[in-house]
């Protein structure tokens, strides 16, 4: 009786759930579509199929050398969120001192609150320090900002831990450094993926802060700002395309690694 | 367990950094928007001015209603569009629940900005749907409307958020405890008033949390404006845009942005309390 009353059919629900999922893909499918149309990105319906775009955006050195930028930024942010984010969520989960609720809250801040404020905060702390606007800028601003995602993520997984592994790893004579390596790191392996994973997305798409800490270095997004600004060409579609196949192969590889941990464990 | 030297060596960095490159930077922005600017050069002079031309001048407080306005709506159309599809996944989608559920997930991965660039060229007057409508000889002219108008801020942001406004409402009814459903049908109930007297009420504190993220993450929101939202779907933080740019005011756009900075939290610390009170754990 209970399969039959959860799973009841209900006609006018699917109808409505594909909708939304065609809601939600439809400007998806429409990009991809745009990058191998020969006429441009208007217009209905796509016609005469071209490669064109992509050849186009084969050889455009400025785009490349922005996805470098990025590619940069966003190693270098995993870099320093994990870290310090590894360090807090340790914090918050062992350690008491004063000022943790704040701490708490205070680290959580970048993700709640709009981009456009932290990144201005930021920026008027650079201009405060005297530092020239640079990619070095965007670092400091994506890998401070996403402490906040690595916090999280980390915390969970200590919370989730089990600490008696610590403790007997403790108990027989290993010192507090060895057991963090060899019991507490490899035991979070998980989620510190999960949480680089995460970062390194977020990162390599981020504008609202980047926007403000930028100099003459364009990461991928503000390069494409930039030319959306002069007008659209599919070329664009074409570099979205591209970016959004990478972001389902990084999923997909999450997903894998998830799964095979899943299993193993 | 953990001896002090350790959990020193944990919290002393993090501490330090999150103080001097966050905590700083927040303080920075509090304390710019009381003081001013003079023949070009900020003085750092004690005065409330900036929150007197804040409320005393009515372009800040009607692009800040047309912010909430915005903001409000799409908050609506997302919990419009989640809650049903979370509704569905979590109740009838039977088999093809795990890759239904992998299906929202995925957009949320894709650019931000793509996805707007992507509406963009579906909403122009030369661009796709005006292209579509033709072809199918709905309308003769391109309807020039769709883009840069409110309601093309609106469908983008709408767009961006109904997976994350699903999340947390999929979460809150998945972990709704199906024998009470059972126990509500036995004892005759309809299948309306399961739902709203049920499952509504259980789901309340995913829909609240979505519903938070949502208005909050659109009411900061400064490029969806940019992008596809024209001089009539200005909000206010392309305000606080314009004026750390081309107008060279930072102490006033500290002022708007800390004003923007106390609704955010005063908003999340409402969700907070009201989400405790539904919670039934």
């Amino acid at each position: 009786m209970s399969a039959v009353s959860t799973t009841r059919r209900a006609p006018l629900l699917t109808v409505y759930a594909t909708a939304v999922f065609a809601f939600i893909y439809l400007p998806i499918v429409v990009l991809v579509a745009y990058s191998f149309n020969r006429d441009g990105v208007g217009g209905f319906p796509p016609r005469h199929f071209t490669w064109h775009w992509y050849q186009q955006l084969l050889g455009d050195a400025a785009i490349w050398d922005a996805v470098l930028n990025s590619l940069i930024v966003a190693a270098a942010s995993v870099a320093l969120a994990l870290t310090l984010g590894l360090l807090a969520a340790l914090a918050l989960d062992r350690a008491s001192f004063p000022g943790k609720a704040l701490f708490r809250r205070l680290v959580l801040l970048p993700l709640i609150l709009p981009g456009i404020i932290t990144g201005l905060s930021l920026l008027m702390f650079v201009v405060l320090v005297g530092a020239p606007l640079s990619l070095l800028t965007v670092f400091f601003g994506h890998g401070t900002a996403l402490i906040s995602v690595a916090t999280t993520e980390l915390f969970a997984g200590l919370q989730k831990l089990d600490r008696q592994q610590e403790e007997a790893s403790l108990d027989l004579g290993a010192t507090p450094w060895q057991t963090f390596w060899r019991v507490t790191l490899p035991n979070l392996k998980l989620s510190l993926i999960a949480a680089g994973l995460l970062i390194f997305t977020l990162s390599m798409d981020e504008i609202a802060v980047t926007f403000f800490l930028i100099g003459r270095d364009n990461t991928l997004p503000m390069e494409i700002w930039g030319r959306l600004r002069q007008g659209m060409t599919p070329e664009i579609n074409a570099i979205s395309t591209l970016i959004f196949a990478a972001s389902v192969a990084l999923i997909s590889i999450w997903y894998r690694l998830r799964a095979r941990t899943l299993r193993d464990a | 367990m953990y001896s002090r030297a350790y959990k020193t060596i944990v919290s002393v960095p993090p501490l330090l950094w999150v103080g001097t490159f966050l905590l700083l930077p927040y303080a920075l922005m509090l304390v710019h928007s009381f003081w001013l600017v003079r023949d070009g050069f900020i003085v750092q002079q004690w005065n409330l001015g900036n929150y007197a031309t804040l409320f005393g001048k009515p372009v800040y407080l009607e692009v800040l209603l047309r912010t909430v306005r915005i903001a409000g709506s799409v908050t609506l159309c997302s919990l419009l569009l989640g809650y049903p599809l979370a509704y569905y996944l979590s109740f009838h989608a039977g088999m093809r629940k795990e890759f239904l559920y992998q299906l929202v997930i995925v957009p949320l991965w894709v650019s931000y900005l793509v996805r707007g660039y992507a509406w963009k060229t579906i909403l122009g007057s030369d661009g796709v749907l005006n292209g579509f409508l033709q072809y199918a000889h709905i309308t003769h002219e391109p309807l020039g409307f769709l883009l840069y108008s409110p309601f093309a801020v609106v469908l983008m942001l709408t767009h961006i958020y109904t997976p994350f406004v699903f999340l947390p409402i999929y979460a809150a009814l998945e972990s709704i405890p199906r024998p009470l459903i059972e126990a509500s049908q036995d004892l005759g109930a309809t299948p309306g008033k399961t739902f709203f007297r049920i499952i509504v009420p259980l789901s309340m504190p995913g829909l609240l949390a979505g519903a938070t993220f949502a208005f909050v993450l659109s009411l900061g929101d400064f490029l969806a404006p940019l992008l596809v939202g024209g001089a009539s779907g200005t909000m206010i933080a392309n305000v606080v845009q314009s004026l750390f740019g081309a107008a060279y005011d930072w102490p006033l756009g500290a002022a708007v942005s800390v004003c923007i900075l106390l609704l955010t939290l005063s908003l999340l610390l409402a969700t907070e309390t009201l989400e405790k009170r539904w919670s039934f754990k």
